[in-house]
């Protein structure tokens, strides 16, 4: 079968995930940020590549941040960008998935970027639309969330240059992460050879190892000598039972503290996707530290982003 | 084709000569990637500018993004001096449509507001689609359309001439 992203030229057209994508495009996407980097530094902070172009941001799950960032790079990029916050509005009253982007599509969108809190729903769409439209998962479900993956990707990169020697620690709610699952893609590809993940028992999938990833459910064991730390989210929004007795008890045991850091070598960089939640899965020592990398990834972020959606544009 | 190319050194020479007069403490030059940011190293050393050499890759500022897409490969575009009121010179390798030279001149104008610009070009080989002219040329050469001709540099850092497929 077709890869779902790919046009019949074999081109990026569709941005839903890491998984399957070649070195080549990972990249291609991080070298056509770093150009992006410095546009930000002049005095107009825009480049007229999407100019004329409608950008709609279609948000059927709560975000400020990961919108902010995509309006931020699309109005850099030139293009209108249209914000819908559907979580309050026509899917309330009924609205299929499919008609609201119908609707969208008759008014002349060239691209959608979506989040959604089930799985699937930016692939659903991609197949719907028509060939000169494009999307970019902006986190569907459990499943993907490529722009983050690429941002991290990105990150570590930036400050650790060679990916083929790195020991890469992703540590908490793996679970729940569409954050660690686009980061564990992206990482594979680009050939880490040590990607480990830490939690709980109950916040790890089953078959984590299969991902390739080596296991680890007790944190100082897991941050012995690692170059970078990924501290993720604990996400009590969706959380169904009791997976854990309480978030004091989980800052005992996964909460990254300056004694648990000094486990990792010495010029460890700390990441976290955002939103911190200080005291639950990072102590603020660590956040504010020397060693934090947490408001670059935002940075960064935008600029991976105007990459992403440059180059769906022009294929 | 057999089309005897000038050989760029002596056209690069030239520019020189052509150069100097103007060059003031307000001269800065921006080479156009890639084949213009050779040339314009060249003669940025030749003629000891003081400003620190710009450069450029319009590949944000291309008209045919819809057609061809972005450029699979785009260089660092480095401005590192004060564009604002300063006499800018665009060195580019081949001045051929003109499409070139006017994304260039719209990025350099998101940095600021130049007191001029003019144009350095190697070659000048007719063509144009758009009002742009070169103030300073190494030779004019008439090019058969459907050829791309584009400055070379080998791994010793030596200029050539040839046309690229």
């Amino acid at each position: 079968m077709r890869n779902p992203q790919l046009n019949s030229k074999g081109e990026l057209q569709h941005l839903l995930t890491i998984e399957g994508l070649p070195r080549e495009t990972l990249t291609h996407i991080l070298d056509t940020a770093t150009s992006f980097i410095g546009v930000t530094a002049r005095e107009v902070k825009k480049v007229p590549l999407l100019r004329g172009k409608s950008v709609f941001n279609l948000f059927f799950e709560n975000s400020t941040r990961t919108r902010t960032t995509f309006e931020i790079a699309a109005k850099r990029l030139s293009a209108d960008v249209i914000n819908l916050n559907i979580a309050v509005s026509s899917h309330t009253k009924g609205e299929t998935l499919l008609d609201t982007v119908d609707n969208l599509s008759a008014m002349h969108a060239d691209m959608f970027v979506v989040r959604h809190a089930e799985s699937g729903a930016p692939h659903l769409i991609a197949s719907h639309v028509a060939s000169h439209l494009h999307v970019v998962n902006a986190g569907d479900g459990r499943h993907a969330h490529p722009t983050q993956g690429l941002l991290d990707l990105y990150t570590i990169r930036h400050y650790k240059k060679d990916f083929t020697r790195l020991s890469v620690a992703i540590v908490g709610d793996v679970l729940h992460s569409r954050v660690a699952r686009s980061l564990i893609h992206a990482l594979t590809v680009m050939g880490t050879p040590d990607i480990r993940v830490i939690g709980p028992m109950t916040l790890i999938p089953a078959g984590a190892e299969k991902l390739g990833v080596k296991v680890f459910y007790d944190l100082e064991q897991g941050l012995r000598d690692v170059d970078v730390e990924v501290m993720l989210r604990l996400q009590s929004e969706r959380m169904r039972g009791a997976l854990l007795p309480s978030a004091q008890e989980f800052f005992k045991y996964y909460g990254l503290t300056p004694e648990k850091l000094a486990l990792a070598k010495p010029d460890a960089i700390v990441m976290h996707p955002g939103p911190l939640n200080r005291g639950v899965e990072i102590d603020s020592a660590v956040a504010d530290g020397a060693h934090a990398v947490i408001l670059s990834q935002v940075t960064f972020g935008i600029a991976v982003r105007m990459a992403v959606m440059s180059i769906l544009a022009g294929n | 084709m057999t089309l005897v190319l000038p050989d760029p050194e002596v056209l690069c020479a030239e520019l020189v000569r052509q150069l100097r007069p103007d060059v003031t403490a307000d001269t800065a030059l921006v080479g156009i990637h890639t084949g213009g940011a050779w040339l314009a190293e060249l003669l940025h050393a030749a003629l000891g500018i003081a400003l620190p050499l710009g450069l450029l890759d319009i590949s944000f500022y291309r008209d045919d993004f819809d057609k061809t897409g972005l450029h699979p490969q785009i260089k660092p575009t480095r401005i590192p001096f004060e564009v604002g009121g300063r006499h800018i010179i665009l060195v580019d390798d081949v001045l051929y449509t003109g499409r070139t030279v006017r994304g260039a001149m719209n990025e350099l104008f998101d940095y600021g507001r130049p007191a001029s610009i003019s144009l350095a070009v190697l070659i000048d080989r007719g063509g144009r689609e758009l009002p742009v002219a070169a103030r300073y040329i190494g030779t004019r050469l008439e090019v058969p359309s459907g050829h791309m001709l584009v400055l070379d540099r080998d791994e010793k850092g030596k200029l050539r001439l040839k046309f690229d497929a």
